[in-house]
């Protein structure tokens, strides 16, 4: 199995759990797995990638056109990656925006709804997460990344199913957040 | 052995434990930081490990230890590693007992750095060998290797990689604590024909350098990581290339036939292998990132041997000269290099709308945004100039703060400070510096602004931790990365020490008191200090987050234009403020701006959290 898969947000919203999750589920499948990660100055509120090559692979970062999927933690940041994406390969997306600030005092501008609407009509394979009402019925907005890695799951481009991703994540968190967390991942069901 | 999915950089530590390192130090920097991080948390408990107030400091203390016949290592960014060169270029001439790593990393990019410079460049320079991994896995092996070479010759080695190496992960296997090597240093042994430099003694040494490193040359020739992937079908093209960059060329070259050459130790060159290489090639494409290195070196032995062949890469315009490649370049460039015609892959997207502008900004709450709004309160309608520095604060550069005039290196800004007095002594100078870059290097500067009767305001920013590289402790936290509490160095006592009268503390999350306090200083002559003290957001719990209630705000946007906080946001009518909960720390600047306070709510909590910030 190979499978080349990108993560992607704003710094700070949990991407790299989120791919750590993915690389001990494979790991424990003895699958081979390279990854690459934004770290340093880009996480105070810059864009952050990760790359992740499950499968043999000389090299942990991907070529435009060749990602089997991306998880996109923002509509904005989905479309900046988008040229990543192989054709017919999938979208999982927050619909909730991230302002940033440069467009909060009038420096920039963003519309997050534009970004939706591309997105709409360039991927076929696309999953849309309503991150509100995620955070609504779990009480909280801090597992969207797990909510996002659940519709991962079923969109079929991850190469791991949901018992595998439910032992890393027992491994990874701590035992009192477990049922947020499988609530979480079970979300978009 | 075992398996483990690791970052290269927690590898290189790994790697170095294997290797039986008995001492570590290093300054924290991007993208080097976890390699000593990482040594602290595995330490089997008989390992050295220290954060120095800067690279020179921890590369003597490394070279010390390997004078008594310790395996030692000192981490640095590259950057760091011109701080530590004056004791780097004599120690070459010195030699060492025991093993010694200097581990540099670099930044193509540059992603977090200042400058692209490549520390292969910097081993020719001061003769030092290098060695240059291409993998996580090919890290971990090749740094135990780096620690036999070193003490095979004598010498310290230069362990480089770059950020995708040192921040990719791999699951690898790696040693068991049981089968690390275990080394006794011997201790020191005077003698000081060998360990005092003096010209005599340089001239004679620089003789046995010369020579040693042509020997080197020769044995990494036949070093297994020095490698010629050879073509299916006889071939005239062959490409050269290292680091991470390996990866890249094997991965494009899959559908490709071509003779392929890995340098794994670019200084001295294994010429023997390049010579093997080249052998009936027409052309070679050098693909490397930072300096031509190995498109020099194969330039030289072309010219040396009276070879023909045509040698391209950066310096003929065929690989960017400057920036990191990716695999659209790197395919790209061998791509035109075969003179294939090229057929682009996948359908083209329609032009996005226009993306969302990120650069990165001062987090929420961030206590340094105080502190920039205070002084510029303060100095409102006068001649200034905001002298910024290596850090988290350069983010006060951005908009709407506009706060940093001048950003060169660690420590700079006093010194641009002081030379801006000097040559425009109407200006008020200021020079803001983070707590870990003063004692890293802002105490020289400060003496000489002093002694040099320089009339300028010192700001140093003391969040009490090293935030950009991941809260590291310094001498100003009381606490080292063994765990050990100890008495801190204080700011205070130092700058009186040094001679001056005005050294002022304040919370800066106090914005009236911040904002008298530097009218009132700055107002003084000479240099004068003010400490603005409150600890980074992500070493503390927030407890009550601001609200703005909408009955009272009055839509001015005052908050949201003036501070730029990433959790001031328009609310659901798009005129009046809102916070965004999720990120607001109860800060309170923007409930003590607001000039109809309309926001409440915030209570700052200064407890700190448990162990170290998640980053």
């Amino acid at each position: 199995m190979s499978k080349s898969i990108i993560l992607c947000g704003v710094g700070g919203q949990g991407t790299i759990l989120a791919s750590r999750l993915i690389a001990s589920a494979a790991m424990k499948k003895n699958l081979p797995i390279k990854t690459a990660e934004t770290i340093g100055m880009a996480q105070r509120g810059g864009s952050v990638f990760s790359h992740l090559r499950i499968g043999e692979a000389d090299t942990p970062l991907i070529a435009k056109g060749q990602a089997d999927l991306i998880i996109a933690f923002e509509p904005g940041e989905a479309v900046r990656q988008l040229p990543f994406l192989r054709k017919g390969g999938a979208v999982v997306v927050s619909s909730r925006p991230v302002m940033p600030v440069s467009a909060m005092i009038g420096k920039s501008t963003y519309d997050a709804n534009a970004m939706l609407t591309y997105l709409k009509e360039n991927v076929e394979h696309l999953t849309i997460v309503d991150a509100d009402q995620a955070a609504k019925d779990l009480g909280s907005a801090k597992t969207l990344n797990v909510v996002l890695l659940g519709a991962a799951i079923r969109s079929g481009e991850l190469g791991l199913d949901e018992e595998e991703i439910i032992q890393a994540m027992k491994e990874r968190i701590p035992e009192k957040l477990w049922n947020m967390n499988l609530q979480s991942l079970a979300w978009s069901k | 052995m075992h398996k483990e999915f690791l970052m290269g950089n927690e590898a290189i530590a790994l790697g170095a434990l294997a290797a039986g390192v008995n001492l570590v130090a290093g300054y924290p920097g991007t993208p080097s930081t976890e390699v000593l991080e990482t040594i602290a948390k595995r330490n089997p408990g008989n390992v050295y490990v220290e954060w120095s107030i800067n690279e020179k400091a921890g590369m003597e203390v490394a070279a010390g230890a390997a004078y008594a016949g310790a395996r030692t290592m000192v981490t640095m960014k590259q950057v760091g590693l011109n701080v530590a060169s004056d004791p780097l270029m004599s120690l070459e001439y010195i030699g060492v007992k025991g093993g010694m790593v200097v581990l540099v990393a670099d930044d193509p990019g540059p992603i977090s750095s200042q400058t692209e410079q490549d520390t292969r460049t910097f081993g020719m320079f001061s003769k030092v060998p290098v060695f240059d991994p291409c993998s996580v896995n090919d890290a971990y092996e090749m740094i135990q290797e780096a620690f036999e070479v070193s003490e095979k010759h004598g010498t310290p080695v230069i362990f480089r990689a770059t950020t995708r190496v040192d921040h990719g992960y791999e699951a690898i296997e790696v040693k068991d604590a049981e089968e690390y090597k275990s080394i006794k240093p011997e201790g020191f042994v005077k003698d000081s024909g060998r360990w005092v430099i003096f010209p005599r003694l340089s001239v004679k040494n620089h003789a046995l350098i010369e020579k040693r490193n042509v020997e080197l040359a020769d044995e990494f020739s036949a070093y297994s990581r020095n490698v010629i992937l050879k073509e299916k079908q006889p071939c005239k093209k062959g490409i050269a290339t290292h680091g991470a960059n390996f990866g890249y060329v094997k991965d494009t070259c899959k559908e490709r036939d071509l003779r392929i050459l890995r340098v794994a130790t670019p200084f001295p060159f294994p010429e023997k292998l390049a010579l093997e290489f080249l052998e009936g090639l027409d052309e070679v494409l050098c693909v490397e990132e930072l300096d031509p290195v190995i498109e020099r070196a194969l330039i030289y032995v072309c010219g040396k041997y009276g070879l023909n062949v045509k040698i391209r890469g950066k310096k003929t315009g065929d690989i960017p000269a400057s920036g990191e490649n990716t695999l659209e370049i790197v395919d790209a460039a061998i791509a035109k290099f075969l003179g294939e015609s090229k057929v682009p892959k996948g359908d083209a997207l329609a032009a996005p709308p226009a993306l969302p502008v990120r650069p990165p900004v001062l987090c929420a709450g961030c206590p340094h945004r105080a502190s920039f709004y205070a002084v510029k309160m303060a100095m409102k309608g006068q001649k200034t100039i905001y002298c910024g520095d290596i850090g988290c604060y350069t983010l006060g550069n951005a908009q709407p703060l506009d706060m940093c005039d001048t950003c060169l290196c660690m420590g700079a800004g006093i010194g641009i400070a002081q030379g801006v007095f000097h040559t425009e002594p109407d200006t008020k100078c200021f020079a803001f510096v983070g707590d870990s870059t003063f004692f890293a290097s802002g105490i020289t500067g400060t003496i000489n602004a002093f002694y040099n009767q320089a009339d300028l305001t010192l700001v140093i920013l003391d969040n009490s931790t090293t935030a950009m590289t991941g809260h590291q402790p310094h001498p100003g936290t009381g606490r080292t990365v063994m765990g050990q509490v100890v008495e801190k160095v204080s700011m205070e006592k130092v700058l009186r020490a040094i001679g001056l009268t005005t050294v002022e503390t304040v919370d800066p999350l106090d914005y009236a008191l911040s904002v008298e306090t530097v009218k009132r200083v700055t107002a003084e002559p000479g240099v004068k200090a003010i400490i603005f003290r409150s600890p980074c957001i992500a070493l503390t719990k927030p407890s009550g987050k601001s609200a703005v209630d909408p009955a009272k705000c009055i839509a001015c946007g005052k908050c949201i234009r003036e501070l730029g906080c990433p959790a001031l946001i328009l609310g659901e009518d798009g005129k009046k403020a809102k916070i965004d909960t999720s990120l607001c720390t109860g800060c309170t600047l923007c409930e003590q701006i607001c000039p109809v306070k309309a926001i409440a709510g915030g209570t700052k909590n200064d407890t700190a959290k448990e162990g170290k910030a998640n980053e």
